[in-house]
């Protein structure tokens, strides 16, 4: 009876009505609080989309091979948890361990091209050949316009995308940065049941519910990046979306 | 508690204050929840109190001008998240586990997070009174909540308060969701869960669902504050109406986060002491599911002025009469429930009764304000004030003093005075409708909210009169409730198992119930099980022996903890630490406070529900 032990941690769903365990559905109910949380600040994006009334825009800073590349890494990343998972209840320890640093590695380089990221749109530094321009977007335009008008050589600007600069700046950092933030918090959780594990009896293949519910979480991280991915960049920098 | 590196031993056998701090059983959290929200209940009341006197008489200069206007928005914030949603918090945390027939919460220690969080909040959002609280309103419309516009640490306050609220309110909700799905007694399947408990379970749902809203406006707004973010800054293309948007998409599904766990209480109440059993119970529970459906879909009715555009408005005036209709059930699923019952017309009938009477104006007057042509008119005057003080008052707070009067032999174990009750509430009754009453009227009239006076020859100033008289009948009442639960909590007779002739499990226990519970656990053969059993149905007699066979010396509960009431301090220094970040060496305050409250939930989360060694039978 789930009324004798109130509370049942070690991943015993016995005895519970539905026979679902507690955390479980209490993680459950979390992601779906996390959804209304990424939804309204997905929704603050979309709303201030096309209205910032400066540049820097999405399509002059944005530089989708490279985001690609770090959201194919998180991608795998949902799979490497997968195969730790599995691991796991085929009682391979070692596998579990390997592939939870593989996870917890490729969360990192995640973390980390995102740190490369805002700080090079931070950083972001337009140059501008005033004779022969080429194909210029509203924001180089504007700067063209602006430096380019007696007769100089080149114009420059090293405003960059700060989140004071433009709503674009505001909204991007926000959702993403706390995008990251879920990333970040995934990391260290992963970490610290790495570290659960080498203590004997605290995971088990029985006792698997905190990998699961971990694991849980950062597919929900990795959804919610498709999303952002889908929305921010690609509907960014490609109008035709 | 051997895995965590500080070595602490764990808080086995309190007593005194420890045993408070450091309780996990809901019973008490229970009431610690509603003693701390009735207290803040009181302050929200002496808030309106000094409203009223400024308001008696035209030109009166009782209070400034500047401190009006912390006082209405003190009170609309103090009186919504720290008076009504917690004492329906109260009722959730004692009641809920006694009607499913279960011997605590599914996560006892998430529970007294909630509480200890809820406090933090709480004292936060109070102690800003030094040195200026928040008067941007109750719902804190932009630009007015902008450092330009109001620099001063007031708005700070409010917003890392309601941040803290939200996540006190959230850990309430998640723990009562699993709770009720998974911890039922055998045989307490959903359609014959008490309606008290439906309705607290589709409350909880739509805390989930609505809290992280508000909290993405606030974390939106203090980036504005303090970072110089562009949200709600109109000179960098930000809209001031996103905050409008955002707030009342989280604002709108909290109306009835306010209002349904009260209508549970009255659907509780309402056949006891008709000696009926609800009429249509399933239409009942089908009809609070449907109104937190639409809830989400009319938010937009609180911004008819805003200049949306005459489709926006067409559509939430018609939505917003729709969601009237399941009301409107409810209604009259209460009155069907009454009529041809034997009724006792005791105090807590007497409130539910009073309940339904008064939401019936509130919710007139609702109506009225659905259509969008007609809200032109009643928009930011006492008309909404009136509107919202019938469905709050006379709708929450008289369905939760009902809940305080049924509920009290089974949380004191004692009997109130039945007269002392029944003064106090006609007191109450009369004081309510001469103060809110005249609202309508001085509203119709033209009378902006939120004024801090107004001129003598504008023809309001009798029935602002009346309406601070009113207040005092209401403050008479009020200390008698007051002085009726104090003394007889303290003196009064014992009180037997089931005093109201019950139909629910809660009253098939002593009162107060044992720390266990029940000491075996029911097995559930329909709805109002309770009540059959007493019948003496052949079929539906009490179990020799429940699901565990246990007796109440092997019951083993979850053990105390110190590690909620550490992450909660954490939250609350870290929240200070946030509102005076430059205090010596910047944001050092907050890093304090987040590192307690990191310390706390780690050690928490890797505490056992049980030690071993106090665990005979694992």
């Amino acid at each position: 009876m789930a009324q004798e032990h109130a509370a049942p941690i070690h991943g015993e769903d016995e005895g519970t009505t539905t026979g679902l365990n507690h955390r479980k559905m209490l993680m459950w109910a979390f992601l779906g609080s996390d959804c209304m949380f990424f939804g309204s600040l997905i929704a603050t994006y979309l709303v201030y989309q096309g209205k910032s009334l400066e540049g820097p825009l999405p399509i002059d800073v944005f530089d989708i091979p490279v985001t690609s590349i770090s959201t194919f890494v998180l991608l795998m990343s949902s799979m490497s948890m997968v195969l730790a998972y599995s691991a796991l209840t085929k009682n391979n320890m070692k596998g579990f361990r390997i592939w939870m640093i593989s996870t917890a590695i490729m969360g990192s380089t995640f973390i980390g091209f995102q740190v490369y990221e805002f700080s090079s749109f931070a950083t972001h530094h337009v140059e501008i050949d005033c004779v022969n321009p080429g194909e210029l977007t509203k924001y180089e335009q504007h700067i063209f316009d602006d430096g380019c008008s007696s007769g100089e050589a080149h114009a420059e600007s090293h405003e960059g995308l700060k989140p004071q600069t433009n709503l674009f700046g505001t909204t991007f950092y926000t959702l993403t940065g706390f995008h990251g933030a879920h990333v970040t918090l995934g990391v260290v959780w992963l970490l610290s049941l790495l570290l659960l594990s080498f203590k004997k009896g605290v995971i088990t293949p029985e006792k698997n519910l905190d990998v699961d519910l971990a694991a849980l979480y950062w597919h929900f991280v990795d959804v919610v990046w498709i999303v952002i991915f889908t929305v921010v960049y690609l509907f960014g920098v490609f109008p035709g979306f | 508690m051997s895995t965590f590196p500080i070595s602490i031993p764990r808080p086995v056998h309190p007593t005194g204050i420890w045993n408070w701090v450091t309780t996990i059983d809901h019973k008490r959290i229970g009431i610690l929840y509603g003693v701390t929200a009735f207290l803040m209940f009181l302050s929200g009341g002496v808030e309106a109190i000094l409203m009223r006197v400024q308001l008696a008489g035209p030109e009166l200069d009782i209070v400034s001008a500047a401190v009006y206007n912390q006082l209405f928005t003190m009170h609309g914030t103090t009186m919504i998240f720290l008076a009504v949603m917690p004492l329906s918090a109260a009722f959730f945390n004692f009641v809920i586990p006694l009607q499913i027939g279960a011997r605590d919460v599914a996560f006892p220690r998430l529970n007294a997070f909630s509480y200890w969080t809820f406090l933090a909040g709480a004292l936060m959002l109070k102690l800003s009174w030094i040195g200026g609280a928040t008067d941007a309103g109750w719902f804190g419309y932009a630009p007015l909540t902008s450092v330009a516009q109001n620099p001063g640490t007031g708005i700070d306050f409010w917003i890392i308060s309601l941040q803290i609220l939200g996540v006190a309110s959230l850990a309430a909700a998640f723990n009562f969701i699993v709770t009720i799905i998974n911890m039922r007694a055998p045989g307490m399947t959903m359609m014959r869960l008490p309606l008290f408990t439906w309705m607290s379970f589709i409350t909880a749902i739509l805390l989930v669902l609505a809290f992280p809203v508000i909290t993405v406006a606030l974390i939106e707004l203090t980036f504005d504050r303090y970072f110089m973010f562009n949200f709600f800054n109109v000179a960098n293309g930000g809209s001031v109406v996103l905050w409008q948007h955002l707030f009342w998409v989280f604002g709108h599904p909290e109306v009835y986060i306010l209002i349904l766990p009260a209508m549970g209480i009255v659907s509780e109440v309402i056949p006891v002491f008709s000696k009926k059993p609800l009429f249509g119970y399933k239409t009942v529970v089908l009809a609070g599911a449907i109104i937190a459906f639409m809830g989400w879909m009319v938010w937009s009715h609180h911004m008819f002025t805003v200049g949306l555009g005459a489709v926006a408005n067409a559509v939430f005036t018609v939505t917003t009469m729709l969601i009237a209709v399941p009301t409107g059930i409810k209604v009259f699923n209460w009155l069907g429930t009454i009529w041809g019952g034997s009724i006792r017309f005791t105090t807590p009938m007497l409130y539910s009764l009073g309940f339904i009477a008064m939401f019936l104006i509130g919710g007139i007057s609702g109506v009225m304000h659905a259509v969008s042509a007609s809200d032109a008119q009643q928009q930011d005057t006492y008309f909404i004030p009136a509107h919202l003080h019938y469905v709050l008052f006379g709708g929450a707070i008289m369905a939760i003093l009902s809940g305080i009067f049924y509920w009290f032999p089974k949380y004191s174990g004692k009997m109130f005075n039945e007269r002392q009750g029944k003064i106090s509430f006609w007191l109450l009754m009369i004081g309510q409708n001469v103060t809110f009453f005249p609202m309508h009227f001085v509203g119709l009239d033209g009378m902006p909210r939120r004024i801090y006076t107004y001129a003598g020859n504008m023809g309001w100033d009798f029935w602002n009169g009346v309406a601070t008289g009113g207040v005092l009948i209401l403050l008479i009442g009020f200390l008698l409730v007051m002085d009726n639960i104090g003394r007889h909590w303290k003196n009064g007779e014992p009180a037997p198992p089931d005093p109201w002739d019950g139909r629910t499990l809660e009253w098939s226990i002593p009162s107060p119930p044992p720390e266990y519970n029940f000491e075996e656990i029911p097995i559930v053969r329909g709805l109002d099980d309770w009540w059959a059993t007493k019948q003496g149905d052949s079929y539906k007699e009490i179990p020799a022996s429940g699901g565990s066979g246990e007796n109440g010396h092997n019951i083993h509960l979850p053990q105390p903890s110190y590690w909620p009431f550490v992450s909660a301090a954490g939250l609350f220094i870290a929240a200070y630490g946030v509102v005076f970040n430059d205090l010596l060496i910047p944001w050092g305050l907050a890093a304090i406070g987040l590192t307690i409250g990191f310390v706390g939930v780690y050690a928490w989360s890797l505490e056992p529900v049980n030690d071993p060694e106090e665990d005979s039978t694992h």
